[in-house]
């Protein structure tokens, strides 16, 4: 299958109650595949095209204040326009998941793909102290795969979660396990999971629920953001998410999520096959960024690059982990090219090997 | 001393707050219109037996906080996208009775591509749209449905359509739309005027849970702070300069 495609019939599987999107290159097959599951006469999900993203991101804020598995995906200028609605959704501490397949910017860019919103899901995006689970797949398995574990996650700590994926793997085909599809949460199953907060309508036991990200008073404001922040550090304890390969025995490590991981575990074979100890650190989970692990390599490696199709931004948090102990370097390419093995491996050996020896 | 006595029973009680009214102080300033149109909304909640079925959707704006004050289930949505929010909780809640409450720049400024899509969609919600020509809320600046001529903070000389455009009459565009079955403006200014709007909320709200698609009651209302008027002479003025130009009565009743 399809990596945009898997997408939604990953929704429909887990049980996702709606789905709330606008088109956009180069991830349009997400909604249309939906539309042509109809998933509302077989599930109940609710799928909606929305007039803007803008629209369709108050949609799943909507959708999530009641408790309900919701969720959008879009491309690099539409998760743009999303941003202030993921900073309400976040402020408000809702659970939902936000699909990227990125592609070039900035601006209007190219529909080619492209890591370069990196920053963007990491550090924010939107306005105000907010993190989202950032999981990068590289593969169409883990496209399908984190619909789930995205949901799972977002629930389990109330904050919205961000699949990163590129258009590399949107448009890649490739075999996937699907798992049975389970049936959508029932109403008093909700009401169990998160009737405490979510809108369900006031019954006359309990007081009314607000979903809202507003408080005036500076003090009590302060107080949510505490909260938020101490929710950021369970997650950071408890989630990071990496997969190392080659690592044992390396001398040089490449640090790379997504399509680029694919590149450069293709980069790693070459290089052992020319003699150069290389090993590769993929992050899982781009936030919480699996800094630990690389600081530990970083006292056995000789220099790291970190591989990413942008100008360097997963870099920063590479070196802040390793904290000049060794060199790191960035290899990238911008606006929609796409490197193949052979020229990372020679920025390896030009910028890293060749350096360190 | 009185010249009779009233004894207080409550079988002699002919008016009282609304049960679903919260006893948390309004913020409103005195003379603003929220207050009544509050009133009614919880009365038609109330009357209606949808207490526990009801979903508001708050915007940004003075009105912001009628979360605090009508005692159901509130979703606050960013500026201007209520209809938006409103969209998805009616969709995944098709049985719960979904309402915005939503300002003139919230709604027909920053918001109007949610509001109008809403109504071609033919959302089954209802849509409070409170229209007093301002922004109260930011300190009195121009709102897309502030009269010529009128002045504000940010029309100091008053509003020069060839500087800030014209006022619209959303209501009346939105009247075009196949997803709409009920448009009204109603103002609370006289007895009379808050008997009409309470039937036409009640109506409105009956449109969507018999699933007729999307109502809209528009209150043409006073904000005698942004205007710098007493409570009462914001009434007048809105009689003799809004209400020409905002007339009262059904737009659109299918």
């Amino acid at each position: 299958m399809k990596g945009n495609e898997v997408i939604a019939e990953a929704a429909v599987r887990y049980g996702c109650d709606g789905y709330f999107g606008y088109p956009i290159t180069p991830q349009s097959e997400v909604m249309e595949s939906l539309m042509e599951m109809k998933p509302w006469e077989t599930t109940g999900m609710v799928v909606v095209q929305a007039e803007s993203e803008v629209a369709s991101i108050n949609m799943v804020y909507g959708g999530a204040a009641c408790g309900k598995r919701v969720m959008t995906s879009s491309s690099s200028p539409g998760i743009s326009l999303m941003c202030e609605g993921i900073s309400y959704i976040a402020g408000a501490s809702l659970p939902c998941l936000i699909v990227n397949v990125q592609r070039g910017g900035p601006g209007l860019g190219t529909i080619q793909p492209s890591q370069s919103d990196y920053f963007q899901a990491t550090k924010g995006g939107g306005h105000g102290d907010y993190h989202l689970i950032a999981l990068a797949p590289n593969s169409v398995q883990e496209m399908y795969d984190f619909v789930g574990l995205g949901f799972d996650l977002a629930f389990k700590y109330r904050v919205p979660a961000m699949m990163l994926a590129d258009g590399v793997i949107g448009q890649m085909m490739e075999k996937v396990v699907l798992d049975d599809p389970r049936p959508r949460r029932t109403d008093e199953q909700i009401e169990q999971e998160c009737g405490d907060w979510a809108l369900t309508g006031k019954k006359k036991e309990r007081q009314r629920h607000v979903i809202t990200s507003l408080e005036l008073d500076p003090y009590a404001q302060e107080v949510v953001n505490e909260k938020l922040q101490a929710t950021y550090r369970l997650i950071e304890a408890n989630e990071v998410r990496y997969q190392t390969t080659a690592t044992e025995d390396a001398d040089y490590l490449l640090v790379a999520y997504g399509s680029s991981a694919r590149i450069c575990a293709k980069v790693v074979e070459m290089a052992r096959e020319a003699g150069y100890k290389v090993g590769l650190l993929r992050p899982i989970t781009l936030w919480p960024f699996p800094g630990k692990p690389i600081a530990e390599l970083a006292g056995q490696v000789k220099g790291i690059l970190s591989v990413e199709l942008n100008s360097g931004q997963m870099i920063e948090d590479v070196r802040l982990a390793v904290n000049g102990r060794v060199p790191v370097e960035h290899y990238g390419r911008m606006g929609g090219v796409v490197y193949s093995p052979g020229e990372v491996f020679e920025a390896l050996k030009e910028k890293i090997i060749n350096k360190t020896k | 001393m009185a010249e009779f006595e009233v004894e207080i029973k409550p079988e002699n009680l002919v008016y009282g707050t609304p049960k679903l009214i919260t006893d948390r102080i309004m913020h409103y300033c005195p003379g603003c219109s929220h207050g009544t149109i509050h009133k009614l909304v919880a009365e038609v909640i109330e009357e209606m037996g949808l207490a526990e079925k009801t979903i508001g959707v708050s915007p940004v704006g003075c009105s912001v906080f009628a979360y605090n004050y009508i005692d159901i289930d509130w979703v606050q949505a960013a500026h201007g996208r209520a209809a938006a929010v409103a969209t998805a909780v009616k969709r995944l809640y098709p049985e719960k009775m979904v309402f915005t409450y939503q300002g003139d720049g919230d709604l027909a400024a920053i918001g109007t591509g949610e509001s109008i899509h809403a109504c071609n969609r033919g959302e089954n919600i209802v849509v409070i749209y409170i229209n007093n020509a301002i922004y109260g809320m930011t300190g009195g600046q121009m709102a897309p449905t502030t009269l010529l001529g009128m002045k504000t903070a940010t029309t100091p000389y008053g509003r020069d359509p060839k500087l800030h455009g014209y006022p619209y009459k959303i209501a009346d565009m939105m009247a075009h739309l196949d997803g709409v079955c009920y448009i009204t403006r109603q103002s609370v200014h006289t007895p009379v005027n808050v008997r009409k709007a309470k039937k036409a909320l009640r109506k409105a709200f009956e449109n969507a849970m018999a699933g007729k698609g999307l109502s809209l009651v528009e209150f043409v209302a006073t904000c005698n702070s942004g205007w710098k008027q007493s409570p009462v002479a914001s009434n007048r003025w809105m009689e003799e300069n809004m209400l020409p130009f905002y007339p009262l009565g059904d737009i659109k009743d299918i």
